[in-house]
């Protein structure tokens, strides 16, 4: 009667009862003997990351494409603060990780020990909840409240702080088996009730809003791609004919080849849905926060609109912008109820308008140019995968050009870091998108500023068979700070030069990749063929020109009247 | 003053919150990080093992009211937030305060001791340290008549506060404002 387990092996037994495969990690001190137990669980496949941030990104991008709980391991001190980017990402685009951080044992805890760091009081305001767990009998109740907390609700990063000594001492549980203890186990947490079903009388003043509208647009984020709530989306576009405008994150909740579609709107989206945003007199906003990138100056935001926003988590609902209509719950539910309720209309007028719009403002039409455009790149990315692939990007202009030009088709195929805006991403979120997603084509774009970040992932990726593809965009220069100085700083270009960055061919060939260089646009398809026919990881070193913008583009906290569309001049005759 | 057009007035905010280390922490924390401005905060054990309740008295407008009391809903500590009103609750504060008082000072400010329904809770040859409840208002109008005296050190606990109904049981009959954020409890 009774079963002894010491603390790492209670961790990891429910690891594995919560559904846990991979585990992205780096070892060291404080976490060894949680290490030391693995060869006791081959179920659990541990991928070793080359850095810690490595590992975080990675379960986030592990966690986005899956839908699973990402999970990642790391050693207390630098090991843990390594991760506090990769943590910070998740919390902001609501991303569900565990992160299991080793710790100094209990007694050295506040002496500033070696490799000590408050892992739980650095964490504390960058995760959806955080744990220092002082007594191996209560890992199990952590490790299933943690799963429960990142998954559930809005979802978001838990940290779990185990002591080097919590993870060595042993407990005996009144318990057969583990299984009939673990299941046994009951979430306790009073203060934690996700509101999931959405208020009727709510509903149905939606419900007659979208009825009375005569203009209306929908407002899709990021909600609809973790309610899984595509086809409930779809067919309130459909039965209201409703434009569907996407946010940053919600690009591909909704398939960019369907005619409703408009796109993304705000700082650098296309200007026929900032417009559209402007002119409509309903705003649907589904499972998206009102991110400045999108508002610009909130009190000037689309003034002439009613607003319905419907958000799993009630703080997002009047936290930037005032609305008519919240609806708090989840977006699957809310619409499965919303929808049948709603009336087949047409809309003939307004979607006319809308089509008009895209013509005075073509935003997506990439000009002719001799050189190689960023853009076309992105374009060609598209047509060749016929959008069966999954686009991760790093952060700035790259970024922007990959949501503009890509036409996504299919649901969650485009991963980014969207309000941390962490540069870096695209190495690491990459690797954790093509273990989740192993048979799938996976294509990073990058930019050369990011790549240079976390590069170091690309030996993990070798070491791990990962078919990942690069196309980094490499115009060797901080591409969107040196936009911002253009702007706003009088062309004064500070420190965002890489005049010395490596060749990215030699590079890739040092870590036994495949890799080209395309400095011609005839050369960009062929490229981008060869690299879908190689099984393994290849990096595309695409040299683009220097001085291309991202178009359109209203300036942080302006209004749609600061909309710049296209460059006035000829950026390269310029700047040179 | 006036933001968004609101008014910014003091709010009273009551959580009930589990009693775990760094529950304090989280809830300060996340104030500090908003930029909410808590005027007072006081912190005791409550009727339940194991539960803890905070008393907030925060500035604001109503907006910024609204998202405090959703962004401590969100803390997967805070089990339940209500925002009462003044009319028809008790509140209460505990302050000591020491005054200098000399022979012909020391019987006049124990008059106003007395009108106070206040304590001396400590004598020496020159001071007095007084003791007062009740709520905000109360204390500052004592502290503004002994003043001229010298107030040598000021020590106050922050609001406390309760309901004169059951809370929750008697919402419509109490008839205070008191406004459950049942559809915060969630992230």
């Amino acid at each position: 009667m009774g079963i002894r387990m010491n603390g790492s092996q209670l961790l990891c037994e429910s690891l594995v009862r919560e559904g846990v495969v991979e585990i992205f990690g780096l070892p060291g001190g404080a976490i060894l003997p949680l290490y030391q137990t693995l060869p006791e669980y081959p179920q659990l496949r541990h991928i070793l990351t080359r850095h810690e941030q490595g590992a975080a990104h990675a379960a986030d991008g592990y966690a986005r494409v899956t839908g699973k709980v990402g999970v990642c391991w790391a050693t207390s001190g630098p090991g843990a603060t390594n991760l506090i980017t990769g943590i910070a990402t998740a919390q902001m685009d609501s991303v569900p990780i565990v992160a299991v951080v080793g710790q100094v044992a209990r007694a050295s805890i506040g002496t500033d020990a070696f490799q000590e760091t408050d892992t739980t009081g650095i964490t504390l305001p960058i995760t959806k909840h955080n744990t220092l767990v002082m007594d191996p009998a209560e890992i199990p109740q952590v490790v299933k409240e943690a799963f429960h907390i990142a998954g559930t609700g809005r979802p978001g990063p838990v940290v779990i702080d185990v002591p080097k000594d919590v993870q060595t001492e042993e407990v005996e549980l009144p318990y057969d088996s583990f299984d009939e203890f673990y299941n046994a186990l009951e979430i306790d947490l009073p203060g934690y009730k996700p509101n999931l079903k959405g208020h009727n009388s709510q509903i149905r003043k939606a419900v007659k809003l979208i009825d009375e509208a005569e203009q209306p647009v929908i407002l899709a984020g990021h909600g609809i791609i973790f309610s899984g709530a595509y086809d409930e989306l779809r067919e309130l576009a459909e039965k209201a004919q409703i434009p569907v405008i996407t946010t940053l994150l919600g690009i591909s909740s909704f398939p960019d080849d369907h005619i409703l579609c408009v796109g993304m709107p705000g700082m650098h989206g296309m200007a026929y849905a900032s417009i559209a945003i402007e002119e409509a007199d309903l705003l649907i906003a589904l499972g998206m926060r009102f991110d400045d990138r999108i508002t610009g100056k909130p009190s000037a935001f689309a003034r002439k609109s009613k607003k319905i926003h419907i958000d799993i988590d009630p703080s997002e609902i009047g936290k930037n912008i005032e609305v008519d209509v919240p609806i708090v719950g989840d977006l699957k539910r809310v619409l499965t109820k919303l929808n049948p309720q709603v009336k087949e209309t047409t809309h003939t007028d307004w979607l006319q308008r809308i089509e008009e719009l895209k013509a005075e403002h073509p935003s997506h039409v990439i000009r002719d140019a001799n050189q190689l455009l960023p853009q076309l790149i992105v374009k060609e990315l598209s047509e060749v995968t016929g959008g069966d692939a999954v686009v991760v990007t790093g952060v700035g202009q790259h970024q922007m050009w990959a949501a503009q030009h890509f036409t996504y088709k299919y649901p969650c195929t485009f991963i980014t870091s969207g309000g941390s805006g962490a540069m870096g991403y695209e190495v690491p979120g990459a690797m954790g998108v093509q273990v989740g997603v192993p048979d799938k084509a996976v294509w990073s774009v990058a930019g050369d500023g990011g790549f240079q970040m976390t590069m170091c992932e690309l030996a993990t990726i070798v070491e791990n068979r990962l078919p990942v593809k690069f196309a980094i965009i490499n115009n060797n220069v901080l591409g969107m700070v040196h936009q911002w100085q253009e702007f706003f700083y009088d062309k004064s270009y500070v420190a965002t030069a890489y005049t010395a960055n490596p060749d990215f061919v030699k590079l890739a060939d040092a870590f036994g990749i495949k890799a080209m260089r395309v400095t011609d646009k005839v050369q960009v398809r062929g490229a981008i063929e060869e690299a879908m026919a190689h099984d393994g990881p290849v990096v595309i070193d695409f040299v683009v020109e220097e001085e291309e913008r991202v178009y359109p583009m209203i300036k942080a906290g302006g209004t749609i009247e600061d909309l710049v569309e296209e460059p006035d001049f000829a950026p390269w005759e310029v700047a040179r | 003053m006036t933001t968004n057009g609101s008014t910014v007035q003091n709010h009273t905010i009551t959580a009930l919150v589990r009693d775990k280390p760094g529950v304090l922490n989280r809830v300060s924390s996340m104030f500090r990080r908003r930029g909410f401005n808590i005027v007072s905060l006081a912190v005791g054990h409550s009727e339940e093992p194991d539960l803890s309740r905070m008393t907030f008295v925060v500035e604001g407008d109503k907006r910024t009211i609204e998202q405090v009391n959703k962004h401590l809903h969100k803390l997967i500590d805070v089990i339940r937030v209500s925002e009462v009103s003044s009319d028809n609750v008790v509140s209460r504060e505990l302050a000591l305060i020491k005054i200098r008082a000399t022979s012909e000072t020391r019987s006049e400010i124990i008059q106003i001791v007395e009108i106070f329904n206040a304590k001396i809770a400590g004598v020496s040859p020159d001071h007095l340290i007084v003791e007062v409840t009740g709520d905000q208002d109360k204390i500052e109008s004592l502290l503004g008549l002994v003043k001229r005296f010298g107030v040598m050190e000021v020590m106050r606990t922050g609001t406390i506060v309760m309901e004169r109904w059951l809370g929750h049981l008697h919402d419509q009959q109490s008839g205070a404002k008191r406004r459950n954020w049942g559809e915060a409890a969630s992230v």
